[in-house]
């Protein structure tokens, strides 16, 4: 991670704090939200499905990034294993921006995004024909506000059956 | 599949033009002082009045297109369309010799006067554009076709009237492409949708059973490209207006997005997505050879062609981030154009060749702006929540793009609308659309 990144990221998180900040008096749940983002890298799991017990269906970016968090690591090790001991099952892996991005290059970022999981696995084992990439842009935001929080759970990757 | 694009007669009775005509309109500079114009409704005769309520169920047919020249001529900010309340002379008459004093009074500057008749199933209108102050008449047209193509006389006309009196060729007879959208944010219906310039006569072009993205008028306006997630593969499509035929151009192992035509039709530019690059190829409609544009590790895609197809722009993020380029149309001499604050793309080609309309992202707005083709004198022309993808009127002057804007306060909810803007940053307006609307593409003018 660069510098200028660290910079960036937190400067995002100082920002969010201010945000968060101006609406304490409203009492929002400061700590929750706070939980929920690291950057502005989804970190919760209200969107969150499961392929297998333990085996969490998809994975978080931040703003214009395809690069896989520590986070997100974690999470395709253990779908990887799964693909593994369930060897007949093939995925798609749906890539998705949020909102905050013209149409046509955020279709090119979810395919981005989508390759960059797809990649991952790749590594850990599995047959590159067992996964085929669909990226959907910012058409299928999973949360449908306009807010940081939102767009953070609208970028990202998630891994569907395909049989 | 209904005909749209009907076969247009347009016969020249008499022309007589005034080359010292006192009017004119400067369409150059923001117009704060609109002219005002007269339409008077034009004049139905009652058997004209009983053929046409018979055939196409309007019974002042010359009222109702005289609506559709005022409404026009309304729109494009440039002109003042007058009560007709205050007209004093009947259309009959004013349209053989108008009481010019009578018309200086109400403080119409230019009348347009006309007739229209309906016999054997043939529809005929005759205009006339007045010029008050000098008491001249400026232009004198007729038009034959069939009834049901009575809005389109009436664009016709309108762009006859905008011709004669700003030097420029119209934008009336045109339509829009667009995408209609229906249901909520997370599961919205998309389907390919076609009207008139004004908003009227809508038509769907698919049913909304796939996603469907950023169609484009080819340059006959008889075919459109745009991206379908047909059976869930997301590939370039063309389709035929006219017989409702659709193939699949963009045929690539892997997704194919952002197409527009070449300025003589015959390629598609597109985008090819393969393993998380995206890259700019053509695709040759004739021989389905296909050429290879830009090769770069980047996002390079939403080309837009110069009018004289040499050049092309387009947005890539090689740099970075997302910014606006230009080279050869054969991919070589690439150079970066936008180098201000925020990111840059959609970059479209303006008909006239001088400019290219963006979208650009700055401290979490959006704006619609213009730059020169080598990227000086970016002007900014709107700024928004969240809006996109400008398209040109063919004569370059107005352009049309999409906004979304929450619906309450708490940023819940949202509209998508089609919104114009002059190129002069005046004039923005709301487009009257039947459902939400995105994507929008204009045509190049319909007849000439």
């Amino acid at each position: 991670m660069s510098f200028t990144k660290i910079l960036k990221n937190t400067f995002l998180f100082i920002l969010l704090s201010f945000i968060l900040t101006a609406c304490a008096t409203k009492k929002t749940s400061t700590t929750k939200i706070e939980g929920q983002m690291q950057g502005d890298v989804y970190t919760g799991s209200d969107t969150v499905e499961y392929l297998a017990k333990g085996v969490p269906d998809r994975v978080f970016f931040a703003t214009n990034e395809s690069i896989l968090t520590t986070m997100s690591r974690d999470t395709l090790r253990k779908q990887a294993a799964w693909l593994r001991d369930n060897s007949s099952i093939n995925v798609v892996i749906e890539g998705h921006a949020d909102e905050r991005g013209t149409r046509e290059y955020n279709l090119a970022l979810g395919e981005r995004r989508a390759n960059a999981v797809k990649d991952y696995l790749i590594t850990y084992g599995i047959s590159s024909n067992r996964i085929s990439v669909i990226s959907y842009g910012k058409e299928r935001p999973v949360d449908s506000g306009s807010n940081p929080l939102s767009w953070s759970k609208n970028r990202r990757s998630v891994t569907v059956k395909a049989n | 599949m209904t005909k749209i694009f009907s076969v247009f007669v347009i016969l020249i009775l008499f022309f007589k033009t005034n080359c010292n005509a006192l009017i004119e309109i400067d369409i150059t500079r923001g117009n704060l002082d609109p002219l005002p114009i007269a339409v008077s409704p034009l004049f139905t005769d009652d058997e004209t009045r009983k053929n046409s309520n018979n055939e196409i169920k309007i019974k002042d047919l010359g009222l109702e297109i005289s609506l559709v020249i005022e409404n026009n001529l309304k729109i494009s900010g440039l002109f003042d369309p007058l009560n007709n309340d205050a007209f004093l002379q009947k259309p009959d008459i004013a349209h053989l010799k108008p009481r010019f004093e009578d018309w200086a009074l109400i403080k119409a500057q230019a009348l347009i006067t006309g007739k229209v008749n309906i016999i054997d199933d043939k529809l005929k209108v005759e205009f006339r554009l007045w010029d008050i102050l000098a008491g001249r008449e400026m232009m004198a047209l007729a038009f034959t076709t069939v009834p049901s193509n009575w809005r389109r006389v009436g664009h016709i006309i309108s762009d006859k009237v905008y011709e004669r009196l700003t030097g420029e060729k119209g934008y009336f007879d045109t339509r829009i492409i667009y995408v209609s959208e229906e249901g909520p944010k997370t599961q919205r219906v998309k389907k390919l949708a076609i009207m008139d310039q004004d908003g009227e006569n809508t038509k769907y072009l698919t049913l909304g059973n796939e996603l469907v993205l950023t169609p484009r008028f080819n340059p006959t306006s008889q075919m459109v490209t745009y991206l379908s997630y047909f059976k869930n593969l997301p590939r370039v499509y063309l389709l035929d207006i006219e017989t409702g035929t659709q193939e699949v151009v963009g045929d690539f192992p892997g997704m194919t997005f952002a197409p527009r035509f070449s300025p003589d039709g015959k390629k598609i530019i597109m985008s090819f997505a393969k393993d998380g690059n995206s890259d700019i190829y053509t695709m040759d409609l004739e021989n389905r050879v296909v050429e290879r544009i830009t090769n770069h590790p980047s996002i390079d895609t939403s080309p837009s062609y110069s009018p004289d197809g040499k050049f092309i722009t387009f947005n890539s993020d090689r740099s970075g981030y997302q910014q606006i380029y230009v080279s050869n149309s054969d991919g070589s001499n690439v150079k970066r154009i936008s180098f201000g604050k925020g990111l840059y793309g959609t970059p479209v080609w303006s008909p006239r060749g001088d400019l290219i309309a963006f979208t650009k992202l700055h401290k979490g707005k959006f704006f619609i702006g213009v730059m020169r083709i080598d990227g000086s004198g970016e002007r900014l022309l709107t700024e928004n929540y969240y809006q996109e993808a400008p398209s040109w009127s063919p004569n370059g002057r107005v352009l049309i793009f999409y906004r979304e804007t929450k619906t309450n306060q708490k940023g819940e909810g949202f509209s998508a609308k089609l919104w114009s803007i002059d190129l002069t940053g005046y004039n923005e307006r709301l487009v009257k659309t039947d459902t939400d609307a995105s994507d929008p593409s204009w045509s190049a003018l319909l007849s000439n």
